[in-house]
């Protein structure tokens, strides 16, 4: 019976600040047996900064933890594991080069020196089984999907008996289908007694996932319900704390000349397998093409070949009526083509460099920044305020070096720089993933907007409703292969995401 | 608050860092059987006291910093040059050269002409790495080592044979050595009597003109984005391989520019070991220095301070003078260390933690009495 009246956890008045902000702010949290809580909030509103707390990365300046009802004293991650409390964070704490058995155990003090590998494979692939986590325990975690190394995170943390599971955004990177696997593990977890705390801002992953969410904005608790209570359109309003306008108000199209044009392109992925195949699309100036398709079906290719960051094998690409087949990223940045890739941290910034060099990235080689070989600081620094303003990008400082801002920053830092690049062509992939309701908005407004202004959009997405409703035409990816390609009004999802399973439209008629 | 906190974190590391050096320093002098207080005063205070000892720091400060800056360069655009001690040799073969063989020209001609020779052959030597780098993935830590055996049998066979003062062959024991260079090639000494000369003038103008390099044209901007994350430098249209071939010519450059200004300043002949480890030495000054021009100098000074007081040593205290070469050792280690405690900020918030409970807790016992 106690287990229903004593929490599996309890946090009592946390707070918590950092240099300026006050991350958290007297948060009250309760998880019980067998519950799964989601925590709901815009980038920054303290969602991370709590949870680190409860696995013991970061300390309170304020506040009380019990576990089972007892004060817990919780000075490193390893009293949190000692406690059941686990985390799978964003970044995966895995070493590559190492099997997903060797990774189980590392760290683990109660495996004696020489491991019984018998007795942790037969244990892991009871874990396995169990809870629906299907991997190969030989395989080194370099050659494993995304998707298959959080598998190998979550049982790590079942390995080590976790009874308290904290998921930080785990669906970020996961394919809609890895995403429908994650909540039958999640649900599994719950059936075994387990608990767990799930980090998200999608409102439909509250709904699928949790028994009971709570809102965080600005460091403090603004809701509490249970699940069933809620609706997304009411969370999302307590996150941002205003309306959020889930349709956009989008003018009818007017499409002009074909900015971008491909012609039977060919390309190879890293691997130098064939990843696009005798793809044709053209795309007016107006218009916003959206690309859909799971995950790895050749959209990291396609724009990466429209931007001249890989080679075409046959075909050609025309950009503004000029052919730039195999042309380099500098002159395709010369045509006024803008990119917002797939990778923000390795790809679309500089961590090292300073929030006003990245922003400067794309305009440095000429006026107004530069003058002959020359920068000018000052110009740089009035560039990157502006920006800064204009797209509320939360850092301390133009200086601050970009790898210390969060995630959600690092996009904006980039949205803002390519939009203000772009003069033909803007290539957008997937960029609100990872963003909060707030912000997410705000990059849909800003495509439409580009598109209102004249300009070519080709946005790829693996939200249907988000790319039904910025979108004016659907090309539906698959295999490397357009399936086919049709107006976004009007369209009937199952008939889209029967195309992106592979199956052409007559078979499914 | 906190940035007070961070401050005084930063300055307890920097402190241990220094202690951890020295520290390592004593145990291997105390080996020795020596008493590291009376070695470290020496090594720090003696060469201070005289013209001479200042002199022949500021002597040994001019390939010190030429090096260190090209080092920086390379570092900074993500391609590690090992191979300075080559191009110092390379340098000097190539200035030695150019002035032996051009002996009627005037001062005004001669010296830059054997300087400009110098740079570009150590320019062109660390650009065989670069363009092996960029072009065929082969990696610059081998390629350079590598290169640096080759410059030294190269500048050996060339100092026994061709190039060899013939005076040494006919009456001499054979030393292995060029004649003396022609007046118009020698760089002026500053102070006469001293081996102080106008080198070091233009180290220190080189030094300002990589700081305008680095941080105030695109190509400076271009490369350190190239050497900081090559994938997002492509992405925004940065040709990341010239990049690092470019970073790395501008390294060998110096580097060859500190073996023309060695070979005409000091030595004025080409001599066996003239570059006496300042192509090692100076990966310590340049890591020790921020990799910036305005912590090279000082650095550079640092470590000049170091070469003379350790020659001194040996003379005063029988302390081999090899014995900088376990400072040096001593101080990467700590520096290397002391960047990645800085960098960890999980030590940093427990170092908060504490401190603003002990003071907490000093302000609370001040109030109860």
């Amino acid at each position: 019976m106690d287990e229903r009246t004593i929490p599996k956890v309890e946090m009592r008045g946390i707070s918590k600040s950092f240099p300026g902000v006050l991350a958290n702010d007297c948060v009250d949290l309760v998880l019980y047996r067998g519950e799964v809580l989601a925590l709901l909030g815009e980038n920054g509103a303290g969602k991370s900064t709590l949870m680190n707390i409860l696995c013991g990365l970061y300390r309170p300046d304020a506040g009380e933890i019990y576990i089972d009802g007892r004060l817990a004293a919780i000075q490193s991650p390893r009293d949190a594991q000692k406690l059941g409390i686990g985390m799978v964070h964003q970044n995966f704490k895995l070493v590559d080069s190492m099997t997903v058995l060797e990774n189980i155990i590392l760290g683990l003090d109660t495996e004696s020196f020489v491991p019984d590998w018998n007795k942790v494979r037969a244990r892991l692939m009871d874990l396995s089984a169990r809870y629906h986590l299907k991997v190969d325990p030989d395989a080194s975690i370099w050659q494993l999907s995304v998707g298959e190394q959080q598998r190998v995170e979550i049982l790590k943390l079942l390995y080590r008996n976790a009874e308290i599971l904290i998921l930080d955004e785990p669906t970020a990177v996961l394919t809609p289908q890895e995403s429908r696997e994650l909540s039958r593990v999640v649900h599994a977890m719950r059936a075994e007694g387990k608990s767990a705390i799930f980090i998200t801002h999608k409102m439909e992953e509250v709904t699928e996932f949790s028994d009971r969410v709570m809102v965080l904005r600005k460091g403090k608790v603004v809701a509490e319900t249970s699940t069933r209570n809620t609706s997304p359109r009411e969370l999302a309003t307590l996150m941002v704390g205003r309306e959020i306008l889930f349709q956009i108000e989008k003018q009818p199209r007017q499409p002009g000349e074909v900015v971008l044009e491909l012609d039977h392109v060919s390309a190879l992925n890293d691997r130098g397998l064939p990843a696009l195949k005798d793809v044709c699309l053209s795309l007016h100036a107006g218009e916003v093409l959206g690309i859909a398709g799971v995950a790895g079906n050749g959209q990291r290719e396609l724009a990466e070949v429209v931007t001249g960051l890989r080679k075409a094998t046959s075909g050609t690409l025309r950009i503004a009526g000029k052919d730039m087949t195999n042309a380099s990223p500098l002159q395709i940045i010369r045509q006024g083509v803008a990119h917002i890739p797939q990778d923000r941290a390795s790809v679309g910034a500089v961590g090292d460099l300073s929030v006003a060099s990245n922003l400067a990235m794309k305009q440095y080689r000429s006026k107004p920044l530069a003058a002959g070989i020359f920068l000018l600081p000052r110009r740089i620094m009035d560039m990157a305020r502006r920006l800064i303003d204009a797209f509320r990008i939360a850092t301390p400082s133009p200086q601050t070096q970009v790898k210390f801002l969060s995630g959600g920053n690092i996009q904006k830092t980039i949205l803002a720089r390519e939009i203000g690049a772009v003069k033909t062509v803007m290539v957008a992939v997937y960029p609100s993933r990872g963003l909060d309701v707030g912000a997410t908005e705000t990059v849909r407004r800003q495509l439409v907007a580009q598109r209102d202004n004249g300009l070519g959009v080709l946005f790829f997405s693996e939200d249907l409703e988000e790319l039904l409703q910025v979108s004016d035409r659907i090309a539906v990816l698959f295999e490397g292969r357009i399936m086919d390609v049709f107006p976004a009004e009007g369209a009937d999802m199952e008939h889209i995401g029967m195309l992106m399973a592979g199956m052409s439209g007559k078979e499914s008629a | 608050m906190k940035s007070w906190f961070r401050v005084l974190y930063v300055l307890l590391i920097a402190l241990g860092a220094a202690v951890a050096a020295i520290g390592m320093g004593a145990i291997v002098l105390a080996i020795l059987g020596k008493d590291p207080l009376a070695v470290y005063t020496v090594i720090l205070t003696e060469p201070l006291r005289d013209m001479f000892g200042l002199t022949e720091i500021a002597v040994r400060m001019t390939p010190l910093i030429l090096v260190a800056l090209g080092i920086a360069i390379s570092f900074r655009s993500g391609i590690l040059n090992i191979g300075a001690e080559g191009q110092i040799q390379m340098g000097v073969i190539a200035a030695a050269a150019t002035a032996i063989f051009l002996p009627g020209l005037p001062k005004g001609l001669a010296m830059p002409l054997s300087l400009l020779a110098g740079t570009v052959a150590g320019a062109l030597w660390a650009g065989i790495a670069g363009w092996l780098r960029a072009r065929l993935k082969v990696s610059e830590l081998l390629s350079t080592v590598m290169l640096n055996y080759i410059a030294a049998q190269l500048y050996g066979f060339l100092l026994r044979g061709p190039m060899i003062d013939p005076a040494e062959l006919q009456v001499g024991s054979g030393t292995p050595q060029s004649v003396r260079l022609p007046r118009g090639a020698w760089i002026d000494r500053i102070i006469p009597g001293t081996r102080l000369h106008y080198g070091l003038v233009i180290a220190l103008v080189a030094a300002v003109l990589v700081y305008i390099l680095l941080w105030r044209t695109r190509w400076g901007y271009e490369m350190r984005a190239a050497g900081a994350e090559p994938k997002a430098a492509r992405y925004g249209g940065i040709a990341v391989e010239s990049c690092l071939i470019g970073a790395m010519v501008l390294a060998g450059a110096f580097a060859g520019l500190a073996g023309a200004v060695e070979v005409t300043g000091v030595h004025r002949r080409a001599i066996e070991g003239i570059s006496s480890g300042y192509g090692f030495s100076g990966i310590v000054v340049a890591l020790f220095g921020g990799l910036h021009p305005a912590g090279i100098v000082p650095s550079a000074f640092f470590f000049g301070l170091l070469l003379i007081g350790a020659d001194m040593t040996q003379r005063i205290m029988t302390v081999p003078a090899n014995m900088v070469l376990v400072l040096q050792g001593a101080v990467i280690l700590s520096i290397i260390s002391a960047k990645v405690l800085i960098a960890d900020k999980y030590l940093f918030e427990r170092f908060a933690r504490s401190l603003s409970r002990r003071v907490a807790k000093r302000e609370t016992g001040e109030h109860a009495t």
